[in-house]
């Protein structure tokens, strides 16, 4: 079988390629390391920032607080316009007597206060609870509802929700731009140590020529070079991954500051990201050497 | 029949110096030609541009049916696998033995293990190397390294061989002793040979086809030729 014979010949010669140039090979294998450790803390990061977001917006609510005097009609029908709006997901009713069981349940000084009041006296309301899909809509929902007929207020946990979210999002777009600088870096460091092995072989690659190699001959020893390096680089962001991941969610028991952050579970999400960051490794190497190859290999 | 043919050649570099002008000749096939000149008149043009290093800017070359001078780049390993180069400098690679300088001309093509193991040993035997298969080019004689970069360059089987000044590094006796080789192997195998030279000896006791050049110039091809000074 011709095409798997010249694939072994490639993958012999790159992998003596990386031995016989070890110095310099391993600078770029230092360097994609470098990479993919932040690489993988970005992986690790948006994956937990997104699962708590998640967290949060499938926990957040709109409390709409009605008027005193909403008849039980007009109640079914403000029920009614909220089903019409796209972005609720679930409606709940709870009548002030629910909100005061419940309230006289949590402590024993609401429990006194409480019952002194009548039914006419009391300060709570009948509310709706409303849950919303997306969260980033949360403040326009919030404020059409305020100008529906018979609501007296409404509240969202304002500030707190919307801080959050842009907070989590520029976390992001950081970890991505620094990701993308330390790319292009490597990519950069790839394509200088690929040169030099093309030129400490250019006796050998002009005998090719000479004797009828194709272009994929001469080409793809190089171009696995560069997987190669990708692969060995991101043994130690592996191992940081998988070691260091599950160090740090036991050491906090699963959850940051409070129970509402909760990180997401180990297994089978280190897997996922050692095999994301493998095979970033690999295609950052290869996208070097192709770029060395076509640079500085004319054939 | 013919294996080589050129039509209304001509080569001009692109610093301006034009190394041949308008040559029109056929090589037969099976048959063994020198092409004789002084420096500068283009022998070294016409073997490069026979295994397509240098593209000619005007005319045709038809080498074993394929148009060389229209060949593109991507293509040219299919003209190279049929044809071996031999060169005055001999170019093997220095780290490998005999045996796998040879074999790396078939490895490079992707041939299957026994057939490389078969046709090396053959090929050394036609340049009398089979007992140095083990030794390092460095350990070998300069005879002894063009005769390995002769195996390489017939191991593949090709219909044409063409070398550049093969005798040149090398003194009367071993060049005797290579044009043998190169004899043999034009008799036995058929193998079509071009060679470039300027030694007169050699061209003078071969008696073969002889094209002559002068400053990019057809100005001779005979038969049974001499290396005739006056033309050069």
């Amino acid at each position: 079988m011709k095409p798997f014979r010249m694939l072994g010949r490639s993958i012999r010669d790159a992998f003596k390629s990386v031995i016989r140039n070890f110095s310099l090979s391993l600078a770029s294998i230092s360097c994609i390391t470098i990479t993919l450790v932040i690489v993988a803390i970005a992986i690790i990061t948006s994956f937990n920032v997104e699962s708590f977001t998640k967290e949060i917006e499938r926990d957040l609510t709109i409390v709409v607080f009605l008027e005193n005097d909403t008849t039980e009609e007009e109640a079914a029908e403000l029920k009614k316009s909220f089903e019409d709006m796209p972005n609720v997901d679930s409606i709940e009713f709870e009548s002030k007597q629910q909100v005061k069981e419940q309230m006289q349940q949590e402590s024993d000084v609401f429990n006194t206060v409480l019952s002194e009041w009548s039914d006419e006296e009391s300060p709570l309301r009948d509310t709706y609870k409303l849950k919303v899909k997306d969260a980033t809509k949360i403040s326009k929902d919030a404020k059409e509802i305020k100008e529906f007929d018979n609501v007296s207020s409404v509240s969202y946990g304002e500030g707190m929700v919307d801080r959050m979210i842009s907070a989590f999002e520029s976390i992001e777009k950081i970890t991505y731009i620094v990701v993308i600088a330390l790319v292009l870096v490597t990519v950069f460091l790839i394509i200088n140590t690929i040169k030099l092995t093309i030129s400490a072989r250019s006796r050998e690659i002009s005998i090719m020529r000479l004797v009828g190699a194709s272009n994929i001959t001469i080409k793809l020893p190089f171009i696995i070079e560069g997987m190669i390096l990708g692969a060995i680089g991101s043994i130690v962001p592996i191992l940081f991954t998988t070691y260091g991941y599950i160090a740090f969610y036991n050491h906090f028991d699963g959850h940051l500051y409070s129970e509402v952050i909760r990180l997401v579970t180990p297994y089978p999400f280190i897997y996922q990201s050692a095999l994301i960051v493998l095979i970033i490794g690999i295609i950052v190497g290869m996208i070097g050497s192709a770029g060395a190859v076509r640079r500085y290999l004319k054939v | 029949m013919d294996l080589i043919r050129l039509k209304n050649v001509e080569k001009k570099y692109s610093n301006g110096v034009t190394a041949i002008y308008n040559l029109s000749l056929a090589i037969e096939k099976g048959s063994f030609t020198f092409v004789i000149g002084g420096s500068g008149s283009g022998k070294s043009t016409l073997i490069k541009m026979l295994y397509r290093e240098e593209k000619p800017t005007k005319g045709q070359i038809i080498v074993g049916g394929l148009n060389v001078a229209k060949l593109r780049d991507r293509k040219v390993y299919k003209l190279r696998r049929k044809l071996g180069i031999v060169f005055q400098d001999y170019r093997l690679l220095p780290k490998q033995t005999v045996y796998e300088n040879v074999a790396f001309a078939l490895e490079v093509i992707g041939a299957p293990h026994d057939e490389i193991r078969k046709k090396v040993l053959v090929a050394l035997e036609d340049v009398g190397l089979k007992n140095k298969i083990h030794n390092y080019p460095d350990q070998l004689s300069g005879g002894e390294q063009q005769r390995v970069a002769i195996a390489r360059a017939i191991v593949n089987d090709p219909k044409l061989l063409l070398c550049d000044e093969p005798t040149g590094n090398l003194d009367p006796e071993k060049s005797m002793e290579i044009m043998k080789v190169l004899e043999d192997i034009n008799k036995r195998r058929g193998t079509t040979i071009i060679m470039a030279t300027h030694d007169k000896a050699i061209v003078d006791r071969m008696k073969k086809q002889v094209i002559t050049l002068k400053d990019g110039r057809l100005v001779n091809f005979k038969m049974k030729g001499t290396y005739n000074d006056e033309a050069i």
